[in-house]
């Protein structure tokens, strides 16, 4: 920076003297006044920036703060600034999702894999692939299960396309706006180090949903305890990915409104997975029997009793 | 040209002559033909903007966009890395095929059951949501294609599937079972592939390379969707 020293901007003082002593002459002033205050913050920068990413814990703060700063850029009404949403390229949203598969203790999932950069392609994507997944599953389990009944009539049950879409968008949506809301008043009381802006939060929660699309394929399968094993596995997975990415959060806050908070969050995502797995897949009857010849006013009684 | 520049500069000096007056003076010479025909280069079928077309009868005019749209069907079965249905892109067709698929796959109003399959205005609005959420999604991914011509192929792109219905029903006339199950489950699957590959060679190109997946994957989901509900059609 020793271009600073020839530019010699001290000679402000002497400049703006010279009208009063001779008025005559025209001094000319391109120096604006929004360039002067740049150049004090240059040296210092260098060094403050390391304090700062080691009180935040981030290897690149500064950089990311800049990035973050220099994207949304776009008033909101342009599509631009959505655009800003969709910056992935296809090895990123793959990583992102092999993350919310493999929760490493320890790593937070949007320090590692969003940095600055959350996405909405992968939540809405990943919830609309989970509607159908959950609607067309359930519809595929119910014709297996009830196969071999006279009475039973096979209808696509399309009303519950819409039943899911909703449940799922409503979860992947209000949930993280409920918890980035209720996250903003606890930073206001203590303050916290590690914060999350409301597109993050629903990052972390559309990919943590990823998990239950196998899972909802699985559920065809009409065991029920390989459905229980499967809700298990499932809810460890993407229970944890939550509670690791949201626990340095809270963790600064009182201890009983921390752990009140992870709870309600992997409670929360129980209820979901489990309210999902008793509408839409119906029980499967321990005791079925296959009536291919009964008539069918006893096979109706049967399967009543069962 | 040099008479005219002196005589028009000579301002104020002598009476006041007309600007460029000696523009008449300037001959040019015989060898250097400025003759010939400007030409602008059109496209094949552009319309005239004289009421050329506002005068001929009604039959030229629907017939002119029925070739139009058969053309573009024609396209869609022999999918070919070509851009006509890029460059002369219509609704009709999509308008079409949307409202037949949705017209054989209502489920009939005699039987009221709760739930049957889609209605009408289910399909209808399946149809046409998913394809403007799908041209959204690769314009914000930073697509380079406009709006209507990606409605254009993702309507286009669903002849294979309507075929698919159509032999779907004429198959389900036959008695019902197992085999009639596994041919109807053949003839979506290969149409559904058929979309696939059709809607993938006109619109591949347009996303940006490392992105390709992440575009194309909402059109897998969306045929997947309309196929499954051609799949299930059970008529009552």
């Amino acid at each position: 920076m020793a271009a600073v020293d020839d530019l010699q901007f001290e000679e402000f003082g002497n400049v703006t003297t010279t009208p009063a002593e001779n008025p005559d002459a025209t001094t000319i002033n391109i120096e604006g006044p929004d360039e002067s205050p740049m150049h004090q913050p240059g040296p210092p920068r260098g060094s403050g920036g390391e304090e700062d990413d080691e009180l935040l814990g981030n290897e690149d703060s500064d950089k990311t703060e800049l990035l973050a700063g220099q994207k949304k850029s776009s008033p909101f009404w342009t599509f631009e600034y959505y655009q800003t949403f969709f910056d992935v390229d296809t090895y990123q949203v793959f990583d992102r999702i092999k993350g919310s598969l493999l929760p490493i203790p320890g790593k937070n999932f949007v320090r590692l894999y969003i940095r600055s950069n959350p996405d909405l392609y992968g939540p809405f994507w990943i919830c609309a692939t989970l509607v159908f997944a959950i609607a067309i599953s359930g519809n595929l389990s119910n014709f297996l299960i009830h196969l071999g009944e006279r009475t039973y009539h096979y209808v696509p049950e399309f009303r519950k396309v819409s039943i899911a879409a909703t449940i799922i968008y409503a979860y992947a949506w209000l949930v993280p706006l409920a918890l980035w809301g209720f996250l903003v008043w606890r930073n206001s009381k203590v303050m916290n180090i590690v914060s999350y802006s409301f597109l993050e939060i629903v990052c972390v929660y559309g990919y943590s949903l990823f998990v239950y699309i196998p899972t909802a394929v699985l559920w065809i399968i009409p065991q029920k305890a390989v459905r229980w094993i499967l809700v298990m596995i499932a809810l460890g997975i993407s229970g944890s990915v939550l509670a690791m990415t949201f626990w340095p959060a809270v963790r600064e806050d009182n201890r009983r409104v921390a752990l009140a908070t992870i709870v309600a969050i992997v409670l929360l995502h129980t209820l979901l997975s489990v309210g999902c797995l008793a509408y839409f897949f119906d029980a499967p009857e321990m005791d079925h029997l296959p009536t291919v010849t009964a008539a069918p006013n006893q096979t109706f009684v049967a399967a009543k009793a069962s | 040209m040099a008479k005219a520049v002196e005589s028009s500069g000579e301002l104020g000096t002598t009476s006041p002559r007309p600007l460029f007056a000696g523009l008449s003076d300037i001959s040019i010479s015989q060898d250097i033909p400025v003759e010939g025909e400007i030409t602008i280069p059109m496209r094949s079928h552009i319309r005239e903007f004289d009421s050329s077309t506002l005068n001929e009868s009604v039959q030229n005019t629907i017939m002119r966009d029925l070739k139009a749209v058969g053309k573009k069907f024609m396209h869609v079965l022999y999918p070919r890395k070509s851009n006509t249905l890029l460059r002369d892109w219509d609704l009709w067709g999509p308008l079409i095929l949307c409202v037949t698929l949705a017209l054989m796959l209502q489920r009939s109003s005699v039987d009221s059951e709760q739930d049957g399959g889609p209605q009408f205005a289910e399909v209808f609005v399946i149809i046409w949501f998913g394809a403007v959420t799908i041209t959204v999604n690769s314009k914000l991914l930073g697509g380079n294609i406009s709006f209507f011509q990606s409605l254009c192929v993702l309507g286009y792109c669903i002849l294979p599937l309507t075929v698919a219905m159509l032999v779907c029903r004429l198959v389900l006339l036959a008695e019902q079972g197992p085999i009639n199950f596994m041919v109807r489950l053949f003839v979506v699957i290969v149409m559904f592939a058929w979309s696939i590959v059709a809607s993938t060679a006109f619109l591949a190109d347009s996303q940006p390379p490392n992105r390709k997946a992440l575009a194309i994957y909402p059109v897998f989901l969306f045929y997947f969707v309309i196929s499954w509900m051609i799949l299930t059609f059970t008529p009552q």
